[in-house]
């Protein structure tokens, strides 16, 4: 099943909307509670990259019996080093942004240490696409 | 595997309730349905705020309670009464002659509900120390409580394990009274609730150690007391001695109460849609580093409870005003010294257990269908949420077809669609809307609220 969300950048006022949207969707499967958690916060944190540094993106959610599987892609600009931002402290968020409490440089990490599979590609001036899987599964 | 029982204090009074839709709309769980004209509640998901019952223009909606004869039922009568009841009283009227006129109710003995609470702050502020599992969440209201095992299980690692002032004050009480020689058959210790919620906890309770025998309506007794008191202001009466309650524990129940004396950073959220839209950001990590969540269903607190006469922000402001008196005050008997008395399982709640109640099937691959057809149906329902269906929303009532609880003719634009479409007779339409919604309900009355013979 497919669940596609816009999300819109630079207001975070709607950071968070597609996040809990999904976590309802999972309550509502009748997930585990602990993998609801953390597959929420991965894709919060992602979620709310979109709205930090790009214009605009989409959010695609597609759940099986087996796992669930989340791709973000936004236009933006870009991460020219994937391997720097994946390290954790890490931050090219403006001032402004700072100051709003997001930004500190843990948000590609954090992602990581939440979900079974990332991948993430990009390209410069053009945008990054963010793909996330979790096993639903004990395993 | 016995399955888990789950009590309520809420009741619906099917003669009076007319099926008026305010309950179903304001219930945060979304527990309720109107079948037959009448409102019903889904036991899984309520959680005893009392939303329902605060909005029922009828009176229809009450609280299933212990009769205060059921006190005679033992030898020593044990009132314990928190700080909002004596605050609803003008502050002329001591606490001592508030529990005196108690006594002529029939109760042997009066105690304050918050007595442990600077214990219990302590343990709380130590367990805020040891925890990782951050915040710690109060297990002051049991109705966030029960709200956590309903619709956040993945918090309930979050709860702390102090058990609230009322239960622990119980339990000291009993012990205070075991160690003067009373067997515990002829303990009976009654709490004077503020809300349903309180009454739900103390019934559905499975607790070998639970303290409390039973529960006394809070507006009722103040019926009775203010009565009393109006009818002979004169008489000489022996006051009881009690202890003098720390002016933090007279206003733990207000808000701010727990929030305003915990170490670390605190947050204090009250009111039932403020409390689950906190819950819902904090489930995405959306909420910075918190260390302790004091969360109440009520708009200030228990000042803003149920079963409370008058109005709460005066209640806030009259107990504040106690509490001030407090702080001059000394002379305090020192009932401290029987801290020995207290164990453990009087201070510390065994396990919250989650009761998840928002899945739509146990089996997750027969879920994954459910929803796939609940998105299919949503293409068709008018998405209006007029609650004219019986169920609160266009979504709920999606739900409640696949859940084979109700049907899609259900909805009465659908049923315009299938009558343009002669896939349905006016005839039937009619009939489908009497389930819903009684039968007659449509016929000219002028009896019902607002019309031209109301009341008569």
């Amino acid at each position: 099943m497919e669940f596609v969300y816009e999300v819109e950048g630079g207001n975070f006022t709607k950071a968070g909307n597609a996040s809990s949207a999904v976590k309802k969707t999972m309550k509502q499967l009748n997930v585990d509670p602990k993998i609801v958690k953390r597959t929420v916060v991965a894709l919060y944190e992602a979620e709310v990259n979109i709205v930090a540094h790009a214009y605009g993106g989409v959010i695609t959610v597609n759940v099986n019996a087996e796992h669930i599987h989340i791709v973000l892609d936004d236009n933006g600009p870009g991460i020219p080093d994937i391997d720097l931002a994946m390290q954790e402290g890490f931050s090219t968020a403006s001032s402004k942004v700072r100051e709003m409490g997001f930004g500190a440089g843990m948000g590609l990490p954090n992602i990581k240490k939440n979900v079974d599979e990332l991948k993430v590609s990009s390209e410069v001036d053009k945008g990054t696409r963010v793909e996330m899987k979790t096993y639903l599964k004990n395993q | 595997m016995s399955k888990q029982q789950i009590y309520h204090a809420l009741k619906i009074d099917k003669d009076i309730c007319y099926g008026c839709t305010h309950c179903m709309n304001v219930c945060p769980t979304d527990a309720i349905r109107i079948n037959d004209g009448i409102a019903r509640i889904l036991k899984k998901r309520c959680i005893d705020c009392g939303e329902c019952l605060k909005v029922c223009p009828v009176d229809a909606i009450y609280v299933e309670q212990d009769d205060l004869d059921n006190i005679f039922d033992y030898e020593y009568r044990v009132a314990l009464v928190p700080a909002v009841f004596t605050g609803q009283f003008p502050t002329s009227i001591t606490e001592e002659e508030v529990f005196s006129m108690m006594k002529e109710l029939g109760f042997t003995h009066v105690f304050q509900a918050e007595f442990m609470v600077d214990m219990l702050n302590e343990l709380i502020d130590d367990q805020m120390e040891m925890n990782e599992d951050k915040p710690l969440i109060s297990t002051f209201c049991p109705s966030v409580v029960r709200l956590i095992q309903v619709k956040f299980p993945s918090l309930i690692d979050n709860i702390a394990s102090v058990k609230p002032p009322v239960d622990a004050s119980a339990a000291f009480y009993r012990k205070l009274l075991q160690n003067q020689g009373v067997p515990d058959k002829q303990i009976g210790i009654f709490y004077v609730t503020p809300c349903a919620a309180k009454i739900a906890a103390v019934k559905g309770i499975d607790d070998e150690y639970a303290a409390i025998n039973g529960v006394i309506n809070m507006m009722y007794l103040y019926n009775k007391l203010y009565t009393k008191i109006k009818n002979n202001k004169d008489s000489e009466r022996e006051l009881p001695v009690l202890p003098h309650l720390s002016s933090k524990s007279i206003q733990w129940s207000i808000t701010r109460g727990e929030a305003d004396n915990m170490k670390g950073r605190c947050l204090a959220v009250d009111e039932i849609h403020n409390v689950i839209e906190f819950l819902e950001r904090l489930e995405n990590d959306e909420i910075p580093k918190v260390d302790y969540l004091e969360l109440r269903a009520c708009d200030q607190g228990c000042a803003g409870g149920v079963l409370l006469h008058g109005n709460r922000f005066l209640t806030v402001d009259r107990m504040k005003r106690r509490a001030k008196q407090l702080e001059s005050e000394t002379g305090d008997i020192n009932w401290k010294e029987h801290k020995e008395i207290i164990e453990d399982k009087d201070l510390f709640i065994s396990k919250v257990n989650p009761l998840p109640a928002m899945s739509l099937d146990q089996d997750f691959a027969e879920a994954l269908k459910k929803m796939e057809r609940i998105r299919n149906l949503m293409c068709y329902l008018p998405g209006i949420d007029c609650g004219a269906c019986g169920s609160p929303s266009c979504q709920a009532l999606a739900e409640d077809i696949v859940q084979r609880k109700a049907n899609l003719s259900n909805c009465v634009f659908l049923q315009r669609m299938m009558e343009k479409s002669k896939k349905l007779s006016s005839e039937h339409a009619i009939r489908i809307i009497e389930r819903t919604w009684g039968k007659d309900r449509l016929d000219k009355d002028c009896k019902k609220i607002g019309a031209k013979n109301e009341g008569m």
